[in-house]
């Protein structure tokens, strides 16, 4: 985490435990940290929000940027709350009218990610929101997308680090802030 | 049922969160007028106002699930649950969800999707409500509520921000009542 020498909130251990370990999805060799148990335990879905929140609300953030599509689970809540627009940064051909593209690489060949053009306005403070770090390489895309308008990228927040895979490090000097690490 | 004929006649929200959606014409494909909430997602009193709506409604109806379709529902949906004390369960398209899912197939237009929901995400007996931006003939909302109920809960009510021409008129689905913010705006009286 970010702030890795403090004490550790509370709330920490009932989210991380909340998050339930699949292995050998997608494919052999992965294991999968499933959200999707912590969205069915109301106090850690509530806690994990909050702690976004609490972090985010008065550093004059306009803009909550959510990857498809978890990124959509975590990103509206905390965008409602902190007062800012939620702008989905998507895969190809879902979002209608005009759009800018970010290609990025996956283990094998290519993806695109896309934003709605006017979605956001230069000088805009922006987070970007998943639910997993990994490789870094769908996030970057995300804050490419961002920077090219000339929106200001304050941090981005995931709730799992997936550590090991140098996502840190592929976004370079911007911020990340997380609130478990998994292995 | 719409909500302007179900309590919120005349709630100038309504109109503030009509006017947030963007059509966009021929996608995807010729002919389709789109309705995009994504504009609705960008004007935050708007996107206050619509969960605000589906907040007062449901938060006294002893909800313990709020299923969301993927992916709009996904931006609606968990915002809902929060406030309300409920659980967020996505449905979400095949091999998307790890682990044990049951699946349930509907008919597009053209050919079959499918939507999955994890086993054991809800329990019997538990009241739920299914949340998607748009319902247009029914089919996806559909196959929702046939999940929810092999999982044995009860679907109260299905909700969306924008119901279709086809649905106009008809207060149920698949004998569930449904309950709509707006009707699709048309082109021209669009910006």
């Amino acid at each position: 985490m970010a702030t890795g020498d403090e004490q550790q909130d509370p709330r920490i251990a009932g989210i991380s435990s909340a998050i339930r370990v699949i292995p050998n999805f997608p494919k052999p060799g992965i294991m999968f940290q499933d959200i999707t148990t912590m969205l069915l335990d109301t106090k850690a879905f509530k806690d994990t929000i909050d702690l976004f929140v609490e972090r985010y609300r008065d550093k004059n953030i306009s803009v909550v940027a959510g990857v498809e599509a978890r990124g959509f689970i975590f990103g509206p809540p905390i965008a409602l709350a902190i007062g800012a627009k939620f702008v989905p940064m998507r895969k190809p051909n879902k979002l209608p009218g005009e759009v800018i593209s970010e290609e990025y690489s996956l283990e094998y060949g290519t993806d695109k990610m896309e934003m709605h053009v006017g979605a956001v306005e230069a000088g805009e403070r922006a987070l970007v929101i998943d639910d997993l770090i990994a490789t870094g390489g769908t996030l970057c895309a995300a804050v490419k997308l961002l920077e090219r308008v000339g929106v200001n990228v304050v941090e981005c927040a995931c709730v799992i680090e997936l550590l090991g895979l140098k996502g840190r490090e592929r976004l370079g000097d911007r911020p990340l802030f997380v609130l478990v690490n998994a292995t | 049922m719409f909500a302007a004929e179900n309590g919120l006649k005349g709630d100038p929200r309504l109109q503030g969160i009509s006017e947030a959606i963007r059509v966009v014409p021929h996608f995807p494909k010729p002919g389709i007028m789109f309705q995009d909430i994504t504009t609705l997602l960008l004007d935050h009193k708007a996107f206050k106002d619509t969960v605000d709506i589906f907040v007062d409604r449901y938060r006294d109806m002893d909800i313990s699930v709020v299923a969301g379709v993927e992916a709009r529902g996904f931006m609606f949906g968990p915002a809902i649950a929060l406030a309300i004390g409920a659980k967020f369960v996505p449905l979400r398209k095949p091999r998307k969800l790890p682990g044990k899912v049951i699946s349930e197939a509907y008919e597009l237009e053209y050919g079959t999707d499918c939507l999955e929901m994890h086993v054991g995400a809800v329990e019997r007996g538990e009241r739920a409500i299914v949340i998607d931006d748009l319902v247009a003939t029914g089919g996806t909302l559909s196959a929702a509520i046939r999940l929810l109920e092999r999982s044995e809960a009860e679907v109260v009510e299905c909700a969306c921000v924008i119901g279709l021409r086809e649905v106009k008129g008809q207060c149920r689905l698949n004998g569930k009542p449904l309950y709509i913010l707006v009707e699709p705006r048309q082109i021209e009286n669009c910006c």
